[in-house]
């Protein structure tokens, strides 16, 4: 680049033209923040997008080819394909924000703990979360599922409780880390209750790699509850779950393809939206670079 | 070393007591009695209350913990409700499925991420390396039975090429392997080119250069051999995620092996399958995970995992 940065700042006009030229140097968090924008702006204004009824059956119109009246063609019910995908959003989203969600509102507050007390407490919360990360996730998720049934909210359990242990010990490294701060140390010995410190000291300052991870395993919880979907063990026919449409599709290879290509693009574009995001924030905040 | 080593040892049986504890009283909190189930729909109380018996289910839970677990250790995982045979049995039958299809997966990932990775690492920053990534990067994006689906209509259903489901040749074997490949695949080359890209900056390989070794010989024997800790990394501790993969793909191309029998197994509420699939594969992850941080250990005495 022939300008340094102050240079630019300098001769540039104001916020604007700060604000994308800082957009263009974290491509990452611009494709990848952009991508999601626009999905989860699709999913919310999904009726502004397409007249047609994800749920509504036209027997007669049945495995259409693509068209203008039905831009992804339809289904073996005719249902119109790209308002099944468009609406699917709104589930998959969904997933993200209860699961991940769940497997935060766990995760953190057990390893914030693990790390502050120690000893004995620490050990038997590694220890615990040790044995839920001993299992492969789809294998675990299958188990809980088999115990609580075949069901869209059980799976996103599931989902969710597999994922606990990657913020129990991502936030215990944290505190680890944070708690040999001097400016810890100096609440600690100024007789800062230990709650406060959990929450004020630890916490704030913990939320920054927390942010990067869930939006790395936003892409796992798409594809975990779209796998499972698929094999029937999550979201139940008639739902446009992005995983279970690929289920019914499955059935007519050679005759439709539309019927799994769409839904499977839309996961891929969403996952690699999510990835993309992850990665772009972790460099931001990774304070080697 | 060894101290490193020991703790690791005792900690590996504290963790399969914990993984089947767990696995056994989610399955005892499975709705339904399992009494009823293995006697069959049509039993007298007499029967079911004989197979209670039988089964131990009349016995504390402690007790029938005990039970599972002595089992488990001499081989025994109980008996099949779907087809009354033995689950070991039942398992032995699939396992050679399951890790053909595994390891074919796993060399093809390795055969095509390695040098993927290097290509990335020595053209940094030019088109091969932004292919690369971007290939890496929508490699972990994909839905693998989205991918496998997509291959079946184009080289089993249009083109006929391949067999579309089972196992029934070498043949059957390229499409599932491909599929369960995609997602270490990526992960190996993105580690590869991290790793590469570090060890290609040290002082070492500036040596080498300035000496005149030939650019090959650089990067395969000098950077290569010391870009394998991180690759010896992902391939033993993302077992997990193989595992996790190969039942999707499993279920997908009708494999023969055990991750499509416990996706079965949900759907006939055979719980002893459930159960000992579940104890057999999450073992597999563990011994592997440990073996990788064994290798590591062994590679580089400055990585401990704490």
């Amino acid at each position: 680049m022939a300008m340094s940065e102050a240079e630019k700042v300098a001769s540039g006009s104001g916020g604007l033209r700060r604000a994308l030229h800082w957009l263009a140097t974290h491509k990452g968090i611009t494709i990848g923040g952009g991508l999601i924008g626009i999905i989860v702006l699709m999913a919310i204004f999904a009726p502004l997008f397409t007249s047609a009824d994800p749920y509504s059956q036209d027997l007669l119109s049945t495995m259409l080819e693509p068209s203008w009246e039905h831009p992804f063609g339809t289904d073996d019910n005719g249902r119109d394909i790209f308002a099944r995908v468009l609406y699917g959003a709104r589930i998959s989203l969904l997933e993200v924000v209860l699961s991940v969600g769940l497997a935060v509102i766990v995760g953190v507050p057990l390893g914030i703990l693990s790390g502050m007390t120690g000893r004995y407490v620490d050990q038997a919360i590694m220890w615990c979360m040790d044995i839920l990360f001993a299992f492969p996730g789809i294998v675990l998720a299958i188990l809980i599922v088999s115990v609580l049934g075949t069901s869209l909210v059980n799976l996103l359990i599931a989902i969710a409780i597999f994922s606990v242990p990657v913020y129990a010990r991502l936030s215990r490294n944290l505190t680890l880390g944070l708690k040999a701060m001097d400016y810890v140390e100096a609440a600690i010995s100024l007789g800062v209750s230990r709650h406060r410190i959990m929450t004020h000291y630890i916490l704030r300052n913990a939320i920054g790699p927390i942010i990067v991870q869930s939006t790395l395993t936003a892409g796992t919880v798409i594809l975990s509850a779209a796998s499972l979907s698929f094999l029937g063990l999550g979201a139940q026919p008639p739902l446009p779950e992005w995983g279970a449409m690929m289920s019914d599709g499955r059935n007519y290879l050679g005759l439709n393809i539309y019927m799994s290509l769409f839904p499977g693009l839309a996961i891929m574009v969403t996952v690699l939206g999510f990835n993309i995001l992850g990665d772009g924030l972790r460099d931001l905040l990774d304070p080697r670079k | 070393m060894k101290a490193y080593i020991l703790k690791k040892l005792l900690a590996l049986p504290l963790i399969l007591i914990g993984v089947s504890m767990l696995i056994f009283v989610a399955i005892r909190a499975l709705p339904g009695d399992p009494a009823r189930m293995m006697a069959g729909p049509e039993a007298t109380q007499e029967a079911v209350d004989n197979m209670r018996t039988r089964l131990g289910l009349d016995r504390s839970i402690a007790e029938q913990y005990g039970q599972f677990a002595y089992g488990a250790v001499r081989g025994d995982l109980g008996t099949s409700i779907k087809s009354k045979l033995p689950v070991v049995d039942e398992i032995a039958e699939r396992m050679p499925f399951t890790l053909g299809l595994a390891i074919t997966a796993y060399l093809l990932a390795i055969a095509i991420g390695v040098p993927a990775g290097m290509i990335g690492a020595i053209y940094r920053h030019g088109w091969p390396d932004q292919a690369v990534m971007l290939l890496a990067i929508a490699g972990a994006s994909i839905a693998n039975f989205w991918l496998a689906l997509m291959a079946m209509n184009t080289f089993s259903v249009s083109l006929g090429w391949l067999p579309l489901l089972g196992a029934t040749s070498w043949k059957s074997f390229i499409l599932p392997a491909i599929t369960l490949a995609v997602l270490p695949m990526a992960v190996i080359a993105r580690m590869t080119r991290s790793s590469m890209i570090e060890v290609l900056a040290r002082d070492y390989i500036r040596t080498a250069r300035a000496k005149g070794v030939a650019p090959g010989s650089i990067y395969w024997s000098h950077a290569l051999r010391n870009a394998l800790i991180p690759i010896v990394t992902i391939v033993g501790l993302n077992f997990g995620s193989l595992i996790g993969g190969a039942v999707v793909t499993e279920s997908v191309f009708n494999w023969p092996g055990i991750g499509r029998l416990l996706v079965d197994s949900v759907r006939y509420r055979d719980y002893p399958i459930i159960q000992g699939v579940t104890l057999v594969a999450v073992t597999g992850v563990v011994v592997m995970n440990f073996l990788a941080e064994m290798a590591i250990a062994a590679l580089n005495p400055k990585i401990r995992f704490d």
